[in-house]
């Protein structure tokens, strides 16, 4: 009765075929990873030190640490978390939760989906135009970190527009059928339960600032200074400025320095992407229905 | 000798405490549009105060629709039109400046049990925050109250700080209950509350209603004619948008109906 016909069989084959096929294509996609991770450790991990971590370059950054840079990256990613958090979280509330299905808010939206498409580059020459001489920050933190900070709105707004959505409108509708205002069902029901989803976006958001060299190379981030930034309107060193100099612009660097701040800046990214990862994982056990 | 029979009834009627107390909550020509499209037309019913109103019919009828324009939540939909008069204690809704005032005075309980996400205590407590009660020996009173009175108070008072969302089905709409009740609300609905609901639950709901009715109005939309039987002091009969007929709910199914459409639903002969 249950004898394989021949197009069970064929079936059959078929489907070993695709799985095959699709767990290669799986496969393809883990190998560059591991291949600049390998390469990476491979090459920089010789260099990786206390030291190295909290000292300054030396000998016309051929030598020494690469605290500055790490420091100022530091820096950056903070304050424009500061600008882009409030702005982006308030935006996807409107939008979310206030905002009707009209023309102003397509535009918006549509808006939205092109500043994610802006290149880093051209991101970096509005910086300058806006932050840096129409503003006059001067090239500083404050010129870089704005610049990144409207570079990576599209992400905040986009994340916590999910998490909000992710919230099931019943809640809503029960809140207001009480007789809440549309504020007071976000402040006690909506976002206390989208939360979670807006802080994973925002570290989502930090991995990506932090390894962004286009636009704040003009903006805020130096080639090199010999002293530490004091304040958002000094300039400063960053890491992944720092890479590209070191690799490309000076020369008599070792081998195992580029390696090694590349390792540190990938290391940095990889950290808060796990800790995003965790947050989410953590989150998704204490789900409230 | 038809024509006396009714009128007979119609003198009766006027006789039955139901018809002779005070209006809560007079409809007329009523009609609500999605899009232009008639969801429900040209209601004309009055429900009083301290009777359970029933409010039977089929899916599509339109019950769910009037239940949203009482307290004002087609404002949440813009392609909901409503037109007509409602008047909640001789107040129209349509003209009310405080739109929120008048959704606070009306319980809503969903067919689908809605627990917050919030522990069972700040589920019913939210209502009563929201209206400015901020001392917790005050809101400890009536959550014990509205949670009590919605027959939950047993069950959950030990574990009132874990989740209402994480309750069973029936416990939450109890819990639903609760929060309505926390409102302190004038007039309560109820639509369709026992479709997720085991029929030990919804009997025990059903007792709860029976009390909550010296203090309140009920409206009890149901598609189970049964329940609106056991329960509802007058019912009316929606079918396709169209409110068919309003009367005491015994005469229903007494058979003393004005429309054979009325006769064929109670009977399930469709629906």
């Amino acid at each position: 009765m249950f004898a394989e016909s021949a197009l069970n069989i064929r079936n059959k084959r078929v489907q070993n075929l695709f799985r095959i096929l699709f767990l290669m294509m799986t496969v393809l996609l883990i190998i560059p990873v591991v291949i600049i991770l390998a390469t990476l450790v491979a090459k920089g991990g010789s260099i990786i030190s206390i030291d190295f971590l909290f000292t300054d370059p030396t000998n016309g950054m051929t030598a020494g640490g690469i605290f500055p840079a790490l420091l100022g990256t530091v820096w950056i990613v903070a304050v424009a978390l500061l600008a882009s958090v409030p702005l982006g979280v308030a935006a996807a509330i409107y939008l979310n939760e206030y905002a009707g299905d009209n023309w102003f808010t397509r535009i918006i939206q549509l808006a939205i989906i092109n500043l994610a498409g802006v290149p880093s580059i051209v991101h970096a020459l509005f910086g300058v135009g806006a932050f840096v001489i129409f503003f006059g920050f001067g090239t500083s933190i404050l010129a870089a970190s704005l610049t990144l900070a409207i570079m990576t709105l599209p992400v905040v707004i986009v994340s916590t527009r999910e998490s909000l959505r992710a919230v099931p409108q019943a809640f809503r509708e029960a809140c207001w059928n009480m007789g809440a205002t549309r504020w007071q069902t976000i402040r006690r029901v909506v976002l206390p339960n989208a939360v979670s989803g807006i802080l994973t976006g925002v570290i989502l958001e930090v991995s990506r600032t932090t390894g962004e060299t286009a636009p704040i190379m003009f903006t805020g981030a130096a080639f090199f200074l010999p002293f530490l930034p004091q304040g958002v309107f000094d300039q400063t060193m960053a890491l992944s400025l720092h890479l590209f100099v070191v690799a490309t612009q000076v020369p008599g660097v070792p081998d195992n320095l580029p390696f090694g701040v590349a390792l540190v800046l990938i290391a940095m990214v990889l950290l808060m992407n796990s800790i995003s990862i965790a947050f989410r994982m953590y989150l998704r056990g204490k789900k409230k229905w | 000798m038809v024509d006396m029979n009714v009128n007979l009834a119609a003198a009766n009627k006027i006789e039955d405490p139901a018809y002779s107390a005070p209006v809560k909550l007079g409809v007329s020509d009523l009609t609500i549009r999605y899009g232009g499209t008639p969801a429900l037309s040209g209601v004309n019913l009055e429900v009083r105060e301290h009777e359970i109103f029933g409010i039977i019919g089929p899916a599509n009828a339109g019950k769910t629709s009037f239940l949203k324009t009482l307290n004002r939540m087609d404002t949440f939909n813009t392609n909901m039109s409503v037109e007509g008069e409602i008047l909640f204690n001789g107040l129209n809704v349509q003209n009310l400046k405080n739109i929120y005032a008048l959704r606070s005075r009306i319980g809503v309980v969903f067919p689908l049990p809605v627990g917050l996400p919030l522990t069972i205590y700040e589920n019913v407590a939210l209502s009563p925050r929201l209206r400015g009660i901020r001392r917790k020996s005050e809101l400890d009173v009536i959550v014990e109250r509205c949670l009590s009175r919605a027959a939950l108070w047993d069950e959950v008072k030990d574990r009132l700080d874990s989740l209402g969302s994480l309750l069973s089905g029936g416990q939450q709409q109890r819990l639903t209950i609760a929060r309505a009740l926390s409102q302190e609300p004038d007039l309560l609905m109820l639509d369709e509350f026992s479709i997720a609901v085991d029929p030990v639950t919804t009997m025990r709901i059903e007792d709860v209603l029976k009390e909550l009715k010296h203090d309140m109005t009920i409206i009890l939309v149901t598609n189970l004619v049964q329940q609106a039987r056991r329960l509802a002091d007058r019912t009316a009969f929606f079918l396709e948008g169209e409110c068919v007929e309003v009367g005491i709910t015994e005469d229903l199914f007494t058979g003393e109906v004005q429309d054979q459409r009325t006769r064929d639903y109670v009977e399930g002969k469709f629906g």
